[in-house]
């Protein structure tokens, strides 16, 4: 009886031990089975087509080219491959332009060769009408409807996931958006960082230390959406008023709170690097006649190189995943950042704004997934950059 | 010390007159900025704490802290979603507590060290550095869509549990490590098997600084936003909620909504500057207890 109760937990705390390592399976494959599902969306809106006239020999546009058709940023076919002709486009909202109700008939039942029939007599028409209306014999020309392609979504210049007939997947605009954010975040919290990790660890009496690590333990407890509430009653107007700025929130407003955030992070494993620094190597350096300033500087930083780079490798993952206070600060404009004062817009914060009125199972929930496949691989990476930095460290000073 | 070794009389001819004298400003110099950067750095702390204290404490009543908001948000207290986040507390620490711990005590205890600790002790720390909003898209995943709990407390308890999970491992594991081997042997040398040692000896011994840990990851998951947008929360549910299957309302789900959405911000203000209060209260209480803990831990220490 007692061994089996032995055994019996000895499994469940087996089990147990493996919880993480499944979760971290679990998250990938779900995030991938949802996020891999928007490559074989297709770039037109389901069950809709781009109907075209029959001499137009057009047959594909990237989605970035049907966006720009329909907002009248092209505005003639030889952009696309055709001769000089305007380009009319033609949305099922424009029909009570071209027809009256009465051709149309009472239950729309012309409608669908109606279109046909103006698209026929339009030669520099594209029109974007369901699949199932256009008459069989109709003779257009469609645009053929391919699936979206990875490189448009990764390296794409424009987020426009709500855009029709086709929305713009590409995610560019909020990598380089997180990317910018999280670096100044950090070259904001790097000097802050390390001087008040050298000051408790080396320099600052008990008393004091007493006193600043439960300070930095608070910064680390205070929740993110508080940072963010103050960031946004506090930060932005005052940005705007410094900088002169049409709206204070800015890439700036974000990165200065993901410092204060960082900065826990940074400190706190700063710190317990220089204290493990062995005790032989700071007296050694003592006895040659080196100040304390020049045993800190010329002899613990560098030995404890290796724990302060990974502080500052963890908090630049604390700064990229960071969801809340940035969605609430940075003024969400999804494009690629120039300057630090301008809105943009994270990987996170994108998630956190637009998956509540995304549709389940549509592209734009998918490739929300798919943000977070991308969000999760950085961080994973940014954690075994941490293992091997460390890892390093030990073999040095052993 | 240092005093005595800069204090050194540059005996030797080679060094340039005036070194230590340099040497001795320098160092001045370079710890009067730390010392700046590190004031500055608790003056931030308490500039964020004072303010919401002073724009938030007028706000407090009893009525603040009992009612349900009213007219749009605009008015009322916040009640429902101080017990949606006391019972999203509650709701992870049934979900990580007991496999976090157990978890802990493999890894200190049975699992033979090298490749699988470390290999388990990778992944943990790898879990740890996932980000809260992953955390809510997979909840919503698997939680809310896969097993069909829609947006319900549980959802919520269950992707908040997982996220608080690496903390109440890591702690355990630590707190155990420190116990030195021989009391373990001890316990086995008097014909304890190694469960009876672990229940009655290890698992006594390492309490006081386990229960720290759970406590700091409670008050880790108070302020999580992001895991719930899409798992539990709701932006008005005045009720308590009746099941575990009900959405709820939380503290910082209500805070980011009132005071980045809604019918009149202005109004909503004072209402966020409150609620920013009481989250700050519940983190506040979370570490002087956590702190309370550990000195208590350190005192039995020093007694022994």
């Amino acid at each position: 009886m007692k061994r089996v109760l032995e055994h019996a937990v000895r499994w469940l705390l087996t089990a147990s031990g493996f919880v993480t390592s499944a979760v971290i399976l679990l998250i990938i494959g779900f995030l991938f089975t949802e996020g891999a599902g928007l490559f074989r969306e297709h770039v037109i809106e389901e069950g809709y087509v781009l109907a075209l006239n029959r001499d137009n020999p057009v047959k594909e546009m990237s989605a970035a080219e049907i966006k720009a058709v329909f907002d009248e940023d092209i505005v003639s076919w030889k952009d696309l491959g055709w001769k000089d002709i305007p380009v009319e486009t033609f949305r099922l909202e424009d029909i009570g332009r071209y027809f009256t109700e009465a051709e149309l008939g009472p239950q729309y039942e012309h409608a669908g060769s109606a279109i046909a029939g103006l698209v026929s007599s339009h030669p520099g028409m594209i029109a974007f009408v369901p699949e199932s209306m256009i008459p069989q014999e109709a003779g257009l020309n469609f645009i053929e409807d391919s699936t979206i392609s990875f490189s448009e979504v990764i390296a794409g210049p424009e987020w426009f996931p709500t855009a029709t007939p086709a929305p713009l997947f590409g995610m560019w605009p909020l990598l380089a958006g997180t990317l910018w954010v999280s670096l100044f975040a950090i070259l904001i919290a790097l000097p802050f960082g390390i001087s008040i990790a050298v000051y408790m660890a080396e320099v600052a009496s008990e008393k004091v230390r007493n006193f600043l690590k439960p300070v930095i333990e608070l910064l680390n407890g205070i929740p993110s959406v508080v940072y963010g509430f103050f960031g946004l009653i506090v930060i932005v107007p005052m940005l705007q008023r410094v900088f002169g700025l049409p709206v204070g929130e800015s890439g700036l407003a974000g990165s200065l709170v993901l410092a204060i955030m960082a900065l826990p992070t940074i400190v706190t494993v700063a710190e317990d690097a220089m204290r493990n620094c062995p005790r032989s190597l700071r007296e050694a350096s003592l006895a040659l006649g080196a100040t304390k300033w020049q045993t800190i500087s010329k002899v613990v930083i560098p030995s404890s190189m290796s724990g302060i780079a990974s502080g500052v490798v963890l908090g630049i993952g604390r700064a990229v995943g960071e969801t809340m206070a940035v969605l609430m600060v940075t003024g969400n404009a999804a494009v690629v950042p120039t300057t630090i004062l301008e809105p943009l817009r994270t990987i996170p914060a994108t998630i956190a704004a637009e998956l509540g009125e995304a549709p389940a199972g549509g592209a734009h929930y998918q490739s929300l997934f798919l943000l977070g496949v991308i969000l999760f691989f950085i961080t994973f990476f940014i954690n075994l950059c941490v293992e091997f930095i460390s890892s390093r460290g030990k073999v040095r000073n052993s | 010390m240092d005093r005595n070794s800069t204090g050194v009389k540059a005996g030797s001819p080679s060094y340039p007159s005036g070194y230590s004298r340099r040497k001795r400003r320098s160092q001045n110099a370079a710890f009067a900025v730390f010392r700046i950067l590190s004031i500055f750095i608790a003056a931030v702390l308490f500039a964020i704490l004072g303010f919401i204290i002073w724009k938030g404490a007028g706000v407090i009543s009893w009525d603040f802290l009992t009612q349900a908001p009213s007219d749009g948000m605009t008015s009322g207290g916040i009640f429902p979603a101080i017990a949606g986040t006391l019972l999203l507390m509650l709701g992870s620490a049934i979900v990580a507590f007991p496999i976090g711990i157990m978890s802990g005590v493999y890894m200190n205890e049975y699992a033979s060290k090298g490749w699988v600790v470390s290999f388990i002790r990778l992944m943990t720390n790898n879990l740890s550095g996932v980000p809260s909003i992953v955390f809510g898209l997979f909840g919503m995943a698997l939680f809310v869509k896969y097993l069909g709990f829609g947006d319900s407390i549980i959802a919520g308890s269950f992707t908040l549990g997982l996220l608080s999970l690496p903390l109440v491992i890591r702690t355990t594991e630590e707190a155990l490590k420190d116990i030195p081997a021989g009391i373990r042997e001890g316990s086995l040398a008097l014909g304890a098997t190694k469960l009876q040692t672990i229940w009655k000896v290890v698992l006594p011994m390492g309490m006081p600084r386990i229960i720290t840990g759970l406590i700091l990851s409670l008050g880790r998951v108070s302020g999580e936003t992001a895991p719930i947008l899409f798992t539990c929360a709701a932006y008005f549910f005045p009720q308590l909620p009746s099941s575990v299957f009900d959405q709820c309302m939380a503290l910082p789900y209500h805070l980011y909504v009132i005071s980045t959405s809604g019918t009149d911000l202005e109004a909503q203000q004072p209402i966020a500057y409150g609620t920013a209060l009481v989250l700050i209260v519940i983190v506040l209480a979370i570490n002087l207890l956590a702190g309370f803990f550990r000195s208590l831990f350190e005192k039995r220490l020093k007694m022994k």
